[in-house]
């Protein structure tokens, strides 16, 4: 049996890829998808802790998880849709109007 | 022991490495094929944590349908590559230290602090079946579930609204 | 109310009192609120009204003291009630008080009758109508005022009489005050009177301190008691007392030396020279003295110094009355002079006689002038027509545009155009002379025969002065009513209507009888008074004394015809630039400049007092109040300064200090602003950033504790 820390380890690193994605990337699509794979390395988190535990709300838990991400992706998109018809761009440096 | 270490750590470099390769990669298609491969390799090591019902959800929902409606939204746009230079200087650097940071810390967490762990014994027959976690899902979490589909509702309809044509208005 | 115990033999109207003050009060006001819708009789005979009322409640209030002699006070209101002082108006009820107002109210009421006619007149010579009603209403503020003083039980009360009566003469001497010399010679003559007053005042209030330190109380009944004693302790303060109230008399009753105000304050209407300055303001000194008898029995000394002040004024006013042109200031020099002996009457302690002559000179003096008045109107009223009427084609010169109706030099062979006012006028100069049996014989007698046996320093003083008054006064009947007359309103001059000529027959009647009020048989008036004064001494009538009087007073009326009966015509004839304005003046050669001037005491005055006290105010106003105070001190140091404060407070502090920190306050904040600004970029992607960051550091420090 694989050391159950490993998974944890590679939720981790997962988890800050994602970050460096939202933080880096200037695509707002490509952050988008950054999110999603934050979400995903949790709901991996998540997976290993109910193997752990023995329990399977853990399982349920990734469920609405992922519910919620569908939810959350469609509704994102259609901003950035809704965004691009404005600025014909979806460069999120682009939109900075709010700086002091 | 040794196959399963052997198929993990396989399964592990592809993951980190499609992750990266979506990171990284200039082209937002490369990028979204990319997150698939992520996807598909997490759903597999979801099974190898006896979460079967949990990993073909995950195919069903994550790489096919929400990363296909990543890439109807990718190709609708019609913007795969950005134009490079970026106007903030520090931006990568500090991202990129703070997130070795957040690293070496969960690595100290997880490995280096003497943790008691509960002994991971096998599971029983029907861990994670769809049985299974329809009796807990239907019983326990009833109310999440339903909530859940006005969620899902909610969300369709904020997509429409956002996205649909406005009708200009009569002026006066 | 005052309710008598004892059974009663005759009425008793005590209570009445408060309406002699009363009524002249309600005349007053009735007069000033309706008298611009009244009619002028309406005024004038609701102000003599008033007055008769007045002189009513008089006559009861007198006939209450034939039963009761001891009189009464009625108190009124408490006036002052501070810790020990206590002084309230009451009314003093006793023989003395009511013989002041039944003079003051009788003479009063025939004067204001008499006004109603001459005012008329006058405010239509003077070109002014709506006077009459004031004149009225301070006719009546005097009487209520005399009134006061007269029924005061205490001395404070008896001095608010006494400067109301001042203020009277002074809103009443300057009556016309646009008119007289200059247009203000009549308010100037009223400031003088009120002055020359105020220093008479000024000793009686000084003495009101004095009485009131030693006696502890002002009432007369009360002082007059405790007298004895103080004087046995403390007889400076007696002596203070009466000394200084002898200068308030001076000043009030025009002695010397503060007599110079009541020539001048012949610039009033005559009837005002009539009542208050003939009959009764100035005899309220006589009636202090009189009052304060219980004071000045117990200091000799002082009543040797009243009696010569009296007697010296006597003299001097009588010589200074031989040498006037101006027929009021004959009369008015002879009022000081009659004064004279009465305050050397009381100053001897002849208090009976003192104010036997009081009441007898009222009628006499009164009558004197009121027809001096009269004489005035027929020559006003002469000239008046002859200037307005174009149908006397009659030769005018020059003399007549500047024609003065009071200068006897313009009269003359008047006794066959006014015959009534010759005749009470001859009456009332017999009653001033002292020819028996007219009034005047027998107090001025009673006060020589008094004078002969105590003072005889003030006896040869006193008989010198009636020598000169039946001179000056034959010297005038002479002038005014005989001879031929000497301008051309004398000729045309007529006698004056009814409402002129009636009071003063009744006053004549009353100077010619009014002896009968103490004929040396029978005392009358000295038992009457005795009631108020204690015993007093009744003087035996002297033959001798009353022989050697009337001698000297025919005597001098044989001169005045010697030297103003045919003389006087003969001087007439002569060519103006030959004629001496008056045959008295080549004999006596510069002296009757003197008495013409009245001995220069006006300028004396001038020279001594006033000049240098105008200069010590103009110096203080001009060079301390002004130079050194205002513009120095004020301007330069108080004002600069101040200006010099406020400017460094403004600058340096309020704009340098305070400003300063408001303003750098909002510097600082404003550059850190602008230096924190730098973190909101805009970029979603920074904010992102810094959560991230926060969240590590956080994490870090959680995990690692």
């Amino acid at each position: 049996m694989v050391p159950i820390q490993y998974f944890i380890g590679l939720s981790a690193i997962l988890f800050t890829i994602g970050i460096l994605g939202v933080l880096i990337r200037r695509n707002a699509i490509i952050i988008f998808m950054s999110v999603e794979l934050m979400l995903n390395s949790a709901n991996l988190a998540f997976i290993t802790f109910a193997r752990m535990y023995q329990s399977l709300d853990g399982q349920v838990f990734v469920f609405f998880v992922m519910a919620v991400a569908a939810a959350e992706v469609a509704v994102g998109l259609a901003l950035i849709v809704a965004i691009f018809r404005n600025k014909q761009s979806i460069d999120v440096d682009q939109i900075n109007s709010l700086h002091g | 022991m040794i196959p399963d270490m052997i198929l993990f750590i396989l399964l592990a470099i592809v993951a980190v490495a499609s992750a990266l390769g979506m990171l990284l990669s200039r082209s937002a298609i490369y990028s979204a094929l990319n997150l698939i491969l992520n996807f598909c390799t997490v759903a597999v090591l979801y099974l190898l944590l006896g979460a079967p019902f949990i990993a073909l959800a995950q195919i069903t929902v994550y790489a096919g349908a929400i990363m296909v409606l990543f890439l109807f939204v990718i190709m609708l746009l019609g913007v795969e590559q950005l134009r490079k230079g970026s106007a903030l200087p520090w931006q990568q650097t500090l991202a990129i230290i703070s997130g070795l940071l957040l690293l070496a810390l969960t690595a100290y967490v997880i490995f280096i602090r003497p943790m008691t762990l509960p002994q991971v014994s096998p599971t029983q027959l029907g861990f994670g079946t769809p049985g299974a976690i329809g009796e807990i899902l239907f019983n326990k979490y009833l109310l999440p579930f339903e909530v859940t589909s006005v969620l899902l509702l909610v969300a369709m309809i904020g997509a429409i609204v956002l996205t649909g044509k406005r009708e200009p208005k009569t002026k006066t | 109310m005052w309710l008598s115990e004892a059974v009663s033999s005759g009425p008793q109207f005590f209570y009445l009192v408060p309406l002699v003050v009363l009524f002249p009060v309600i005349g007053l006001l009735v007069n000033t609120a309706f008298g611009g819708r009244m009619s002028e009789k309406a005024i004038g005979w609701l102000a003599s009204a008033a007055a008769g009322l007045s002189f009513v409640v008089a006559v009861l209030l007198g006939i209450s003291l034939l039963s009761y002699p001891e009189g009464a006070v009625v108190p009124i209101v408490d006036w002052i009630t501070i810790g020990e002082l206590n002084i309230n108006w009451g009314f003093q009820v006793d023989t003395l008080s009511v013989t002041m107002m039944l003079v003051v109210a009788g003479v009063g009421t025939l004067i204001h009758i008499y006004s109603i006619g001459y005012m008329h007149d006058d405010v239509r010579f003077q070109g002014d109508p709506g006077r009459y009603q004031r004149f009225f209403v301070f006719m009546n503020l005097f009487i209520a005022m005399m009134m006061i003083l007269v029924s005061a039980d205490n001395y404070l009360m008896l001095f608010v009489g006494w400067e109301g009566v001042g203020l009277c003469s002074y809103l009443l001497i300057g009556f016309w005050y646009d008119k007289g010399e200059n247009g203000i010679g009549n308010a100037v003559a009223g400031k003088k009177a009120f002055i020359a007053n105020r220093i008479g005042d000024f000793g009686f209030i000084l003495a009101a301190f004095i009485m009131f330190w030693v006696f502890g109380t002002f009432e007369f009944n009360a002082v007059f008691e405790l007298a004895p004693e103080v004087a046995s302790l403390f007889p400076a303060a007696i002596v203070a007392i009466t000394l200084l109230m002898l200068v308030g008399v001076t000043g009030k009753s025009a002695q010397i030396p503060l007599f110079v105000w009541l020539p001048d304050a012949m610039a009033g209407p005559t009837p005002v020279s009539a009542l208050i300055h003939a009959a009764t303001m100035v005899t309220a000194g006589v009636y202090l003295i009189t009052r304060s008898a219980a004071l000045y029995n117990l200091v000799p000394q002082v009543q040797n110094i009243v009696a010569l002040v009296g007697a010296a004024t006597a003299l001097f006013a009588a010589t200074i009355a031989v040498g006037q042109f101006d027929i009021k200031k004959v009369l008015a020099y002879s009022t000081i002079s009659q004064l004279g002996f009465m305050v050397a009457a009381v100053g001897m302690g002849a208090y009976v006689a003192g104010m036997f002559h009081l009441v007898t000179h009222a009628f006499f003096k009164a009558l004197l002038f009121l027809s001096a008045g009269s004489v005035i109107l027929g020559l006003e009223h002469a000239h008046h027509h002859m200037e307005h009427n174009s149908q006397l084609k009659l030769p005018m010169d020059e003399n007549d545009l500047h024609f003065d109706p009071q200068d006897m030099r313009n009269m003359g062979g008047l006794r066959n155009r006014m015959k009534i006012s010759f005749w009470v006028y001859l009456i009332g100069a017999i009653a001033l002379t002292g020819i028996p049996p007219l009034a005047g014989f027998w107090s001025k007698d009673e006060i020589l025969t008094d004078a002969a046996n105590f003072n005889p320093l003030a006896y040869w003083m006193m008989l010198a002065a009636a020598f000169l008054t039946a001179f000056y006064m034959g010297r005038q009947i002479l002038m005014v009513w005989f001879g031929k007359p000497r301008s051309l309103p004398a000729e045309h001059a007529n006698e004056s209507p009814p409402i002129i000529t009636v009071p003063l027959i009744i006053l004549a009647a009353l100077a010619a009888t009014g002896g009968a009020l103490n004929l040396p048989m029978w005392h009358t008036f000295t038992h009457w008074l005795e009631d108020s004064l204690g015993h007093l001494h009744a003087v035996e009538f002297s033959l001798q004394i009353a022989g050697v009087s009337s001698f000297l007073v025919l005597a001098a009326i044989f001169l005045a015809w010697l030297l103003y009966g045919r003389k006087y015509q003969a001087m007439q004839e002569l060519p103006p630039d030959k004629r001496p304005d008056d045959p008295l003046r080549p004999i006596l050669g510069p002296v009757f400049t003197a008495l013409n001037h009245a001995w220069w005491m006006d300028e004396l005055y001038w020279t001594i007092i006033i000049n240098p006290y105008v200069s010590l105010a103009h110096f203080l106003a001009d060079v301390v109040d002004w130079r050194f105070w205002h513009d120095w001190f004020h301007d330069t140091v108080i004002v600069g300064g101040y200006n010099k404060l406020t400017q460094v407070l403004s600058i340096q502090i309020d704009l340098g200090v305070i400003d300063a920190v408001a303003n750098k306050l909002g510097d600082s904040v404003k550059r850190t602003a602008a230096k924190w600004r730098v973190i909101e970029t805009g970029y979603v992607r920074n904010y992102a950033l810094s959560f991230f960051i926060g969240v590590v550091l956080i994490l870090g420090y959680l995990i690692l504790r």
